[in-house]
């Protein structure tokens, strides 16, 4: 074990891991954060806190993190390359791990352009993968990425994002295997609601036995409505939502929808655990927190292993 | 060449409005080329400043002028016979020009009349886009000799993002992804196991990292 972290401990346990998401609120309600972390206990092994997603200015990533410690939850801090350049990203993985958080995502971040602050200007001192080099560096061997030694170097279990359904698709094993060799542990897929493209994608990986060198966790999203299906298939780059699902939704009665979306995403998960090298899954219910519950224990995930 | 736009005509006069003689210079190299600062232009700026003054009934004389080249001492050394027979200059070059003019007569005010852009090349007539950032250390060997510092909206040197969609970048269909463009190359050229190569953390200090930069060649320098 080369660190604390819980998700770490399932994997190596060798079940699957479930990873869920709170995104912090645009202000300083405790109760909210709380609110959604509570509808995720029990259900996943840790939840992802989104870092100023969709570049709007929310509670940092951070401090929602340390909410979650004191719930007595396992928080998995986000961290983008947006909005800090490497001394503030150090110092912040310093202060999280003091305060417990031992499992981070390294992220490039949605542009500025998308966010409340398009006026902003976006940092990118690091790419995602030199930011897990970074962190990589500062756990194994204690150093700063400037090179000075660190006074008990934090120990983090350090993820990374991957889309297989952006552009080119035949860059994106590589893409991976480029983030490996960075020394990212742990993998969260975007969305998948396009399962031929994620089986070839996959397909790629267990070809150049990536998933024996990284946990993958394949990402899924509940649709709540046909509306929120044409929205995603139509307006957020790089999601790739196929037609049938969308279809599906749209013969669906309005107030039955909900449920559908439910149900299409349990079928999905039972699929995406039957591929080999999935070794968890990461439900992003984002403002859906309540959803959460049902898919675990509709897909069988359910109770979480104690480790 | 570095790339500029014109200033709106409004901004412009609210610049120089209070003044009665104007010197209006032009740059030959880089804003004539882009078709912002050049004499044609310096011309066409003038008269739509007489035009607009006249308009309110007020008079004002411009002298027009289009050096060689603005940012070189040597050519803003031309100025001096006309500088003390105006209230003003507005420089139609790029930042780097506007200065020049204005480290060589310090009592002047200098406002500029373009707003400057970018570093590019011009793709097709009549559109400009930006190619290098200037960040002191080209890495153009190791990326198929096409810039992510520049072109990507995130600087990302490491590979596209998950925005990448059809060959354009998230930010807008107007922008293609160079992650796009640098892939189908290394796949031109048959090196694409080369994007597997990591590029590391840049060192910015060679770009604004460092504070202003400056070259001295020793063997040039007086
Ligand atoms: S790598 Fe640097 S110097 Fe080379 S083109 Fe890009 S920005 Fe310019
Ligand atoms: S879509 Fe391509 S160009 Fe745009 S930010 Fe992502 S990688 Fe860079």
């Amino acid at each position: 074990m080369k660190t604390d972290s819980v998700l770490e401990k399932v994997f190596k346990s060798g079940q699957i891991a479930v990873t869920g998401e709170c995104g912090p609120p645009r202000g300083t309600s405790v109760a909210k954060v709380k609110e959604k972390a509570e509808l995720l206990r029990g259900y996943v092994d840790a939840v992802n806190i989104t870092d100023n997603q969709t570049a709007m200015v929310r509670m940092s990533s951070f401090g929602a993190s340390l909410i979650l410690k004191q719930m007595e939850m396992q928080p998995l801090m986000q961290m983008v390359c947006r909005d800090r350049n490497r001394l503030a990203m150090q110092s912040e993985i310093l202060s999280a791990y003091a305060h417990g958080v031992n499992t981070m995502l390294c992220l490039s971040g949605d542009h500025c352009k998308f966010g409340d602050h398009p006026m902003a200007k976006g940092v990118y001192d690091l790419d995602s993968v030199q930011l897990i080099q970074m962190v990589r560096k500062m756990c194994d061997e204690g150093k700063f990425q400037g090179g000075a030694a660190i006074l008990e170097p934090p120990k983090m279990f350090i993820g990374a994002a991957a889309n297989p359904f952006a552009d080119p698709f035949e860059l994106r094993v590589a893409r991976l295997a480029k983030k490996v060799k960075a020394g990212a542990d742990f993998i969260q897929t975007q969305c998948i609601f396009n399962l031929d493209k994620f089986e070839q994608w996959m397909k790629g990986v267990r070809e150049r036995e990536l998933h024996k060198q990284i946990y993958i966790m394949a990402g899924v999203t509940p649709i709540k409505s046909v509306g929120a299906a044409r929205y995603m298939k139509n307006k957020v780059p790089g999601m790739d939502v196929p037609d049938h699902i969308v279809d599906r939704m749209a013969k669906t009665p309005k107030e039955k929808q909900a449920q559908e979306g439910i149900n299409i995403c349990v079928e999905m998960i039972q699929r995406l655990l039957s591929i080999e090298g999935v070794a968890g899954i990461h439900i992003m219910a984002i403002e859906w927190e309540s959803a959460v519950a049902e898919i675990v224990q509709r897909s069988g995930l359910y109770p979480r292993p104690k480790v | 060449m570095i790339t500029a736009e014109r200033k709106p005509l409004a901004e412009i006069i609210d610049s120089i409005d209070a003044y009665k003689r104007i010197l209006l210079v032009g740059c030959n190299e880089c804003v004539t080329v882009c078709a912002a600062g050049g004499r044609k232009e310096v011309a066409t700026l003038a008269s739509a400043l007489q035009m607009d003054f006249m308009k309110r009934g007020k008079h004002i004389d411009i002298r027009e002028m289009t050096l060689e080249r603005q940012c070189d001492p040597e050519y803003v050394e031309q100025l001096a016979p006309y500088i003390d027979q105006v209230d003003a200059v507005i420089s139609m070059a790029c930042g780097c020009g506007v200065q020049e003019v204005v480290r060589r007569f310090k009592a002047k005010r200098v406002y500029p009349a373009v707003n400057t852009k970018f570093m590019g090349a011009s793709e097709r007539p009549g559109v400009w886009a930006e190619r290098c950032h200037g960040c002191g250390n080209c890495l153009l060997g190791l990326t198929g000799g096409i810039c992510p510092i520049a072109r990507c909206s995130k600087s990302l040197m490491n590979g596209p993002c998950g925005g990448s969609s059809k060959g354009k970048c998230e930010v807008s269909s107007e922008i293609d992804c160079v992650w796009q463009l640098i892939w189908d190359r290394l796949k031109e050229l048959g090196i694409q196991d080369r994007y597997e190569d990591v590029i590391m953390a840049k060192d910015w200090s060679t770009e604004r990292g460092g504070g202003p930069r400056k070259i001295v060649r020793e063997d040039l320098a007086q």
